[in-house]
């Protein structure tokens, strides 16, 4: 295995009494994008400016690119761009400068400076904007922003805290092919922490899940529906008119099958009241293997007609609620 | 450890680096954008519009008393340019002395805390800038700024004075004046570093503002009146009794001197006025009577007045260390 870009070892943070992060093992490998997921106050923040050397650990070693975080974050933060959450910029400067004074903090000359960051400017969308006062930039624009000045120290590995939060859709369509783009071609490393399961799903090659200062869960999608279930299991949902009591238990007497419920139908996707005043009743069966044709042909047989058929997968919000649906919400911090 | 040889190492001048390169390390570009915020804000408009103000009204009534001859003798003619007044506004010295205050307050009250609220502060602290450059930028910055505007307003008085009562200032006076603008830029510069301990601590700009302001008021107002309470309390009973009420005065003397705004005056004004002898509120009959009463040497008044200068530089140090332990021990985390 190639040497860990990012190596947590028994990472500890206390605040007094309340431990923030408890004993975190986690590493991560040259080139790949991680996910730190978890919900508010799970201690996703505290593990990143520990990693940036912005945080003394109360125990433990965080290492970043080979080099102990703690006591030299001076190299850490010139291999690193931190993005925090809700990124700030002095609002009565334009965005070229705001750039360009972070490419001279980092002693790049001033000319460079502003060919980088014009060049920047230019790959996020903001080449228009770039003479604009950044007091007056939208949410959207903000983080782009801020992605262009996490890049324009050309960082090995670059950290971004909640990078989505707050922009619309498009926005953080945008934003999160802008990230791959980046992870892909350019082979930088990404670590982003997010509570957005779909958008973490999209683009990240692994994630942890991060609850309580502790990390429950770590690994690819398939990896974590297997922790999860404990076996391969298999979810159809059925969308039937004409359903009836009979043709529940014939269905339920198919030896691979486990359980039929009726369940909540979508209310977009089936028209709401619609659906229901056209008898339309959507059931979810889950079977030990993958059943779905003779599922069909039992409902077929049965005399009902088969409106939608929909073989589920488990997505990581199944997986983020499951978690999280096990452990008591009062817990949580906020 | 690690950190602190490799920051010595870098402030080692090197021979082979040029002064460009050494202009661009994150310090100086720090304290160059911080000052070019301050110019550019309003805040920094206002106060200089206050200032001058100031300074055209001291300017006015000085020369007004000159005029009506209350000048007394002409040795010193030209200081009294900032010393002197007809009683209907204060002088130069006294503006000076009840501004520096407020103009240091005004500069560094949210320079930390402002930043944090922003969320600029951790975004500024992930790039690879030591900690302590980041507080010490904030104060050279203001320092400079200070120190420009001071001067250009000592400078300013002086100029018009030479103009109004064209009576040019002798090589002696004009250090003086130097002086005493130089302790003004520390005096002013104790200001700075106590609101930038503030701006540390407090996280709202406006408890920051209110805390430095409370404590100008407090030294302006109040200080004296509660060394003064103190004195009496402490009156030893027996008035025959010289050496007790010596010992009282001295301690009374020293309490009134921990006020930084005691010292500065103290300071400025023994500079401004040769004739200051001595700082002492007691002398014998025989020091009265059998001094030569002649102005001092400017070099024996900068010496009377050297304890009071090290002094306010000695409580400029320990604010700067104070808002330095508070801050590196502060976790930054964005807007929070």
């Amino acid at each position: 295995m190639e040497q860990a870009v990012i190596e947590l070892k028994r990472l500890t943070k206390q605040y007094g009494e309340f431990t923030a992060v408890a004993g975190l093992n986690l590493a991560i490998r040259p080139g790949e994008i991680f996910g730190l997921l978890g919900p508010n106050g799970a201690g996703k923040t505290t593990t990143i400016l520990m990693m940036l050397g912005l945080t003394e650990p109360t125990s433990g070693t965080a290492e970043v690119c080979g080099i102990d975080a703690t006591r030299n974050p001076m190299q850490v933060k010139r291999r690193v761009g931190y993005m925090p959450d809700d990124v700030g910029f002095y609002e009565d400067r334009s965005g070229l400068d705001n750039l360009v004074y972070t490419a001279r903090l980092n002693g790049i000359p001033a000319k460079d400076a502003r060919e980088r960051a014009a060049e920047l400017l230019e790959r996020v969308g903001l080449a228009d904007a770039a003479g604009k006062k950044t007091g007056a930039y939208s949410r959207g624009m903000r983080q782009r922003l801020g992605l262009a000045d996490v890049l324009i120290k050309r960082p090995e590995v670059i950290i971004l805290d909640e990078p989505t939060l707050g922009i619309d859709p498009e926005g953080v369509r945008e934003l999160l092919a802008l990230i791959r783009d980046l992870s892909r071609n350019e082979g930088l490393t990404v670590l982003l922490s997010s509570h957005h399961l779909h958008q973490v799903q999209q683009i990240c090659d692994r994630v942890g899940l991060f609850v309580g200062g502790k990390l429950i869960a770590c690994g690819d999608l398939d990896t974590l529906s297997r922790e999860l279930d404990g076996g391969p299991s298999h979810a159809v949902e059925l969308d039937v008119t004409g359903w009836n009591a009979e043709l529940a238990s014939s269905l339920a007497a198919l030896p691979e099958v486990n359980s039929v419920e009726a369940a909540d139908s979508d209310a977009l996707v089936g028209g709401g009241a619609g659906a229901k005043g056209r008898g339309i009743v959507t059931v979810r069966v889950t079977s030990t293997s993958d059943v779905t044709p003779l599922l069909a042909a039992r409902v077929i047989e049965q005399g009902a007609s088969l409106v939608g058929l929909r073989p589920l997968r488990y997505g990581l919000d199944d997986i983020y609620h499951r978690y999280f649906e096990g452990g008591d919400s009062g817990e949580r911090v906020h | 450890m690690n950190a602190f040889i490799e920051k010595l190492r870098l402030r080692m001048p090197r021979p082979e680096a040029s002064r460009a390169e050494r202009s661009s390390s994150p310090f100086w570009v720090m304290v160059q954008k911080e000052f070019g915020d301050h110019i550019r804000s309003w805040r920094f408009i206002i106060l200089l519009a206050i200032v001058t103000l100031a300074c055209i009204g001291s300017i006015y009534t000085a020369v007004t008393a000159i005029k009506e001859g209350q000048a007394g003798d002409t040795s010193f003619l030209f200081l009294q340019m900032f010393t002197i007044s007809n009683g209907a506004l204060p002088n130069f010295l006294t503006f000076l002395s009840f501004l520096a205050p407020l103009i240091g307050i005004a500069i560094g009250f949210d320079g930390v805390n402002s930043e944090r609220n922003k969320g600029t502060l951790s975004r500024v602290m992930s790039q690879p800038v030591y900690r302590d450059d980041f507080l010490n930028a904030k104060f050279v910055a203001g320092l400079l700024l200070i120190a420009v505007v001071v001067f250009s307003l000592g400078f300013l008085v002086m100029g018009v004075g030479l103009f109004t009562i064209g009576y040019p200032p002798t090589p002696e006076e004009f250090w003086r004046v130097i002086a005493s603008l130089l302790i003004t830029v520390i005096y002013v510069g104790l200001w700075l570093n106590l609101s930038l301990l503030f701006s540390v601590r407090f996280r709202q700009a406006a408890t920051s503002a209110l805390s430095g302001i409370a404590i100008w008021i407090f030294f302006l107002v109040f200080y004296g009146m509660i060394v003064n309470l103190v004195g009496s309390a402490t009156m030893p009973s027996n008035p025959m009794n010289t050496d007790a009420i010596l010992r009282q005065q001295d301690w009374m003397m020293l309490l009134e001197r921990i006020s930084p705004a005691y010292l500065f005056q103290e300071a400025a004004s023994t500079l401004l006025l040769p004739d200051t002898r001595t700082l002492n509120p007691f002398i014998t009959q025989d020091q009265a009577y059998l001094a030569i009463d002649a102005p001092l040497s400017f070099g024996q008044s900068l010496l009377l007045v050297w304890p009071q200068v090290v002094a306010i530089i000695a409580e400029t140090v320990l604010s700067f260390a104070a808002s330095y332990v508070a801050f590196m021990r502060q976790e930054i985390r964005s807007r929070s």
